[in-house]
């Protein structure tokens, strides 16, 4: 099952991986803010993911790690 | 489980300084994936320009060099001349290069400097606020031209990749973008062939990257990646301008 791993503290919420993602689970967590002070990206439904690795690729802060 | 993705070894662990949504960390990626395909990281020299990427030479993981504003393609030519077997690159943004550094860029395409430069063209001075740079589009608000770029008064958007095509020495000349996965995918793909054309000793070789800047645009990261296609790729057309290895428009 694929997996991706965000790393939260490094994320600066520009929501651009929110915009690629077939699946639409990349969302961003309205709830908490990280380290940097901004809201992080997460994944909603990591059953639904696929392992493409859209949003890893547009990330311009290298937060996103994909296993497959 | 293996991992499809991660973060490319030419990249040091440095987290990047740059505005959110800036595509800066994106092409630096792209520049490090570059680098770990084709297993040159111990042989690479980078140089740093002066603008919003003046910190490169601590997020790319091999040789960096810092140069004064405009001067790497200069600084790249003494190393390269000095170390013909190394690869080395430049990485410029445009007020770096097609302002203050323009005759820099003309001449080492001119000599046919066995480089590579990566030029990150965002039509506008990041770093120092947003003003007016020579790619600034006709129309385009920034920090000195308030009611937009007039040409009477500011002249016209200098088209780099276009004109440095003319010079005999360019060997490999590519404008490409990062607006979507697909373009992004591209851009990796011109700058490994960039650098491969070096390492052939074809001459001399650029890639320049259409980039956004989000902050002085004075748009949400997402609205500049639309604001990029639908404004810059109409006036600076993506395509690859000169590939004297076959290939081209």
């Amino acid at each position: 099952m694929p997996k991706v791993t965000f790393k939260e503290d490094l994320c600066k919420g520009c929501e651009l991986c929110t915009t690629v993602c077939p699946r639409g689970i990349v969302t961003i967590a309205k709830d908490r803010i990280n380290k940097k002070g901004y809201n992080p990206a997460i994944v909603t439904d990591m059953d639904k993911c696929t392992g493409c690795a859209f949003c890893a690729r547009i990330c311009p802060d290298v937060v996103i790690e994909v296993e497959k | 489980m293996v991992k499809v993705f991660e973060k490319p070894k030419a990249l040091t662990d440095k987290p990047f300084h740059y505005c959110p949504g800036c595509t800066h960390g994106i092409i630096h990626r792209l520049v490090a994936e570059a680098i770990d395909e084709l297993d040159i990281q111990q042989k690479t020299i980078g140089v740093a320009p002066v603008g919003c990427a003046v910190f490169a030479y601590d997020y790319f993981n091999c040789d960096m060099m810092e140069a004064a504003h405009g001067r790497a393609p200069a600084v790249a030519t003494g190393i390269k001349r000095v170390h013909p077997d190394k690869v080395v690159f430049t990485y410029q943004g445009d007020g770096d290069l097609a302002s203050i550094g323009a005759a820099e860029i003309v001449h080492a395409a001119t000599r046919g400097e066995k480089i590579t430069t990566i030029f990150v063209n965002n039509a506008i001075y990041g770093m120092t606020g947003g003003q007016m740079a020579p790619t600034t589009l006709v129309g385009q608000v920034t920090a000195t031209s308030p009611y937009g770029r007039q040409p009477e008064i500011a002249g016209y958007p200098i088209r780099i990749s276009e004109m440095l095509s003319t010079i005999e020495g360019a060997a490999y000349i590519a404008r490409v973008s990062v607006h979507d996965i697909k373009h992004l995918m591209q851009a990796k793909k011109a700058i490994k062939k960039a650098f491969e054309i070096q390492i052939k000793g074809k001459g001399f070789s650029i890639v320049e990257v259409l980039s956004t800047c989000p902050t002085n645009w004075g748009l949400t990261p997402i609205e500049a990646l639309n604001w990029l296609k639908e404004n810059m790729i109409p006036y600076y057309p993506l395509g690859v301008k000169k590939d004297i290895d076959g290939g081209g428009e």
